[in-house]
């Protein structure tokens, strides 16, 4: 998978968590970007994120991530 | 909702909540509007929005208070003016084993141990009575899931010491109150956990990372099972089932193999497998589910199957016979108008998808469960929850032979030419009177599911209508039928408030097993009797129009009411004057007033 197609299939994630077809995700997207991503939200899209690409973040992963680039970078590294 | 119907897929729910609820908000209802507490011992967040979703889909509208994380002890024990403002009309409590204060220590004897169990139990006992005594609503409270691990191996479950035996013996005591207070439901993740699994239930990255007790993708299953019971107690239960017969009743189809060709009894495993269905569809039955057949089939043949040596449901255990060659989607409309039930209450099952798809797509809110092979039908039908039972009343035990009086009554009627003279002969006598501590629940139950004969549709908790039989400016009535068939039970109630000489109707309903039996009229006579009484010299009435209520749209006037108002939405006000003699209403049922 590149790293184009995972980023499409984690923005699909997104819009669908947050249920808003506008949201567009890049490398430096953050929490602080999207008006409704709290904890609580976080552990959905980790969920959803883990289900769809049939992998697991490590919990030091979850709570250190800073932006969306290095979730993708942890999916990447893991399929 | 398709997508939160059993069997769903926990991820979508999760990941498309907002779409879900969205969409259920805009096509669903009318909603009946209820007050949810969430008292949690560990993170409720996403059983709260999932809850909805299950929730919005059984035509109810939750609004919630949520405690804050761990403060379920906290919010239920202490003075809590918001909470008391909220005034719920249901408390669920969210604990797990994770709010276990102490387990039992390796070196505990069993005195020390019944004394840990004690103190635990005693904890939740106190917190359950202030709830009913300060909030007076039904209480809704997990059990205990199975520990993660277990120190002795498989002797947890024998020793004292034991997480598992701890747990257990807690459970059994959280069963007994349950027992013992009507309003008290146990949401029973013990088994829940175990059907998904307990290791992936209680996986314990959820819980140190969020502070969730079970993972994410169980809480769908959570959220279902608790809505199942909230509805239940709203009066939401599905009342029967219309079943296909060729390979859902039995394997293979009868008009083509014959009866002796059919697949079912203990020769083969297939049909082993449909004698197993159809026991579980029996036992159904002696709760009260209504058992129906809708088959492509000619009616000779549907008998032929039902009269195989092998079957165990006879003839006589449905209600309603459909066997013809007529759309299903016609034949269930007659099945519930035969029995006057909403299409709605009734589910189809069929192992036709394409006869589902027409059922459902014909009926609006008619479930018909996908309900994979025949291995799979007992777990899809019981895992739906369609039939949740949170009270079993003498009435639902009963319920079946009610409906098989009822055809018996049609039968008899048709023997007759005056219709009065039918009523004359069946016999009918009715006890009516204030209401009685023995038939509050069934009273409640009556309030919340009767929608046709219904007049204003106001929807009463049992705590509520405790409370009106006590209210000294209330009148409250409720009426007992019985006739040369059998006893129809509770099937009427009347709830007014009276000031200043004129009584005000708030409630008037009647269940629809006993209409044109002239019930009303014996209810009038009674009402009009308990005003005199009290020196009451008008009773106004009121009809709500609902999307379901037309029929008592002229009710009023029928009893011998005046309209004095009425608006563009169809809402009318009526006037009923007492200083004229009263004359009597009924004139073919025996009345013994309580």
């Amino acid at each position: 998978m590149t790293r184009e197609e995972a980023f499409e299939k984690v923005n699909g994630i997104f819009r669908d968590n947050f249920d808003d077809e506008s949201i567009t995700v890049t490398d430096e997207t953050t929490a602080d970007d999207i008006e409704d991503w709290d904890s609580l939200e976080h552990i959905n899209l980790i969920a959803a994120i883990e289900n769809r690409f049939g992998m697991k973040f490590t919990m030091g992963e979850v709570v250190s991530m800073k932006n969306v680039g290095e979730m993708v970078d942890i999916i990447l590294s893991r399929i | 909702m398709k997508c939160l119907e059993y069997p769903f897929d926990p991820n979508y729910i999760l990941e498309k909540k907002k779409k879900i609820r969205r969409e259920l908000l805009e096509v669903g209802g009318p909603f009946i509007d209820k007050k949810i507490a969430i008292l949690g011992g560990s993170t409720t967040n996403d059983i709260r929005l999932i809850l909805e979703l299950f929730l919005l889909d059984q035509g109810i509208r939750p609004a919630f208070y949520e405690s804050e994380y761990n403060r379920y002890y906290e919010d239920a024990m202490f003075p809590n003016p918001e909470l008391e403002e909220f005034g719920p009309d249901v408390v669920y409590i969210h604990t797990t084993n994770r709010n276990i204060t102490a387990y039992p220590a390796p070196g505990d004897d069993e005195k020390a141990v019944e004394n840990l169990l004690l103190t635990e139990y005693e904890k939740f006992r106190k917190m359950w009575d202030r709830i009913f005594e300060v909030y007076r609503c039904p209480v809704i409270q997990n059990d205990f899931e199975m520990p993660y691990f277990r120190l002795l191996g498989n002797r947890d479950a024998v020793d004292p010491r034991g997480r598992v035996h701890f747990l257990s013996e807690l459970n059994r005591k959280f069963f007994s109150y349950a027992r013992d207070h009507e309003n008290f439901h146990i949401c029973d993740i013990n088994y829940l956990s175990a059907d998904f699994g307990l290791k992936d239930w209680a996986d314990p990255f959820y819980y140190h990372m969020y502070k969730y007790a079970l993972s994410l993708p169980a809480i769908p299953y959570l959220a279902q099972n608790v809505a199942n019971i909230i509805k239940s107690l709203f009066g939401k239960n599905k009342k029967g089932l219309v079943l296909d017969l060729d390979n859902t009743l039995w394997g293979g189809v009868i008009g083509d193999d014959g009866v002796e060709n059919i697949e079912l009894g203990p020769e083969e495993s297939t049909g082993q497998a449909y004698s197993e269905f159809q026991e579980y569809l029996k036992q159904l039955k002696t709760l009260g589910i209504l058992l129906n057949i809708d088959s492509k089939n000619d009616p000779e043949n549907a008998l032929a199957g039902l009269r195989h040596p092998d079957s165990t449901l006879k003839e006589e255990d449905f209600i309603e016979i459909m066997a013809n060659w007529e759309p299903k989607d016609q034949n269930f409309r007659k099945i519930a108008r035969e029995l006057n039930l909403l299409p709605e209450s009734l589910v189809f099952i069929d192992d036709n998808p394409a006869e589902r798809h027409i059922v459902r797509e014909q009926i609006k809110g008619v479930r018909a469960p996908e309900i994979g092979g025949i291995q799979d039908y007992i777990r899809v039908i019981d895992r739906s929850g369609f039939f949740e039972v949170t009270a079993l009343s003498g009435d639902d035990l009963k319920r079946s032979e009610m409906y098989a009086e009822n055809a018996k009554r049609r039968a008899f009627e048709e023997s007759f030419s005056d219709y009065r003279e039918y009523l004359v002969s069946l016999k009918m006598k009715a006890v009516i009177g204030a209401f009685e501590p023995l038939y509050m629940a069934r009273i409640a139950q009556l309030t919340n599911k009767s929608n046709q004969f219904n007049l204003t549709t106001k929807r009463y908790t049992q705590a509520e209508i405790e409370e009106a039989a006590k209210d000294p400016e209330r009148v409250t009535l409720y009426g007992k039928l019985e006739d040369r068939f059998g006893d129809n039970g509770v099937v009427s109630v009347v709830i007014g408030h009276f000031s200043g000489g004129i009584l005000k109707i708030e409630l008037w309903l009647m269940s629809c097993r006993v209409l044109k039996r002239d019930m009303e009229f014996a209810m009038m006579d009674a009402l009009a009797s308990e005003c005199l009484k009290r020196g009451i010299r008008e009773i106004r009435g009121y009809y709500y129009p609902t999307p379901k209520n037309g029929m008592v749209r002229d009710f009023y006037a029928i009893m011998g009411f005046e309209k004095i108002s009425g608006d563009d939405k169809g809402n009318t006000e009526w006037t009923f004057d007492l200083t004229k003699p009263y004359e009597k209403k009924n004139t073919v049922i025996e009345t013994a007033d309580r």
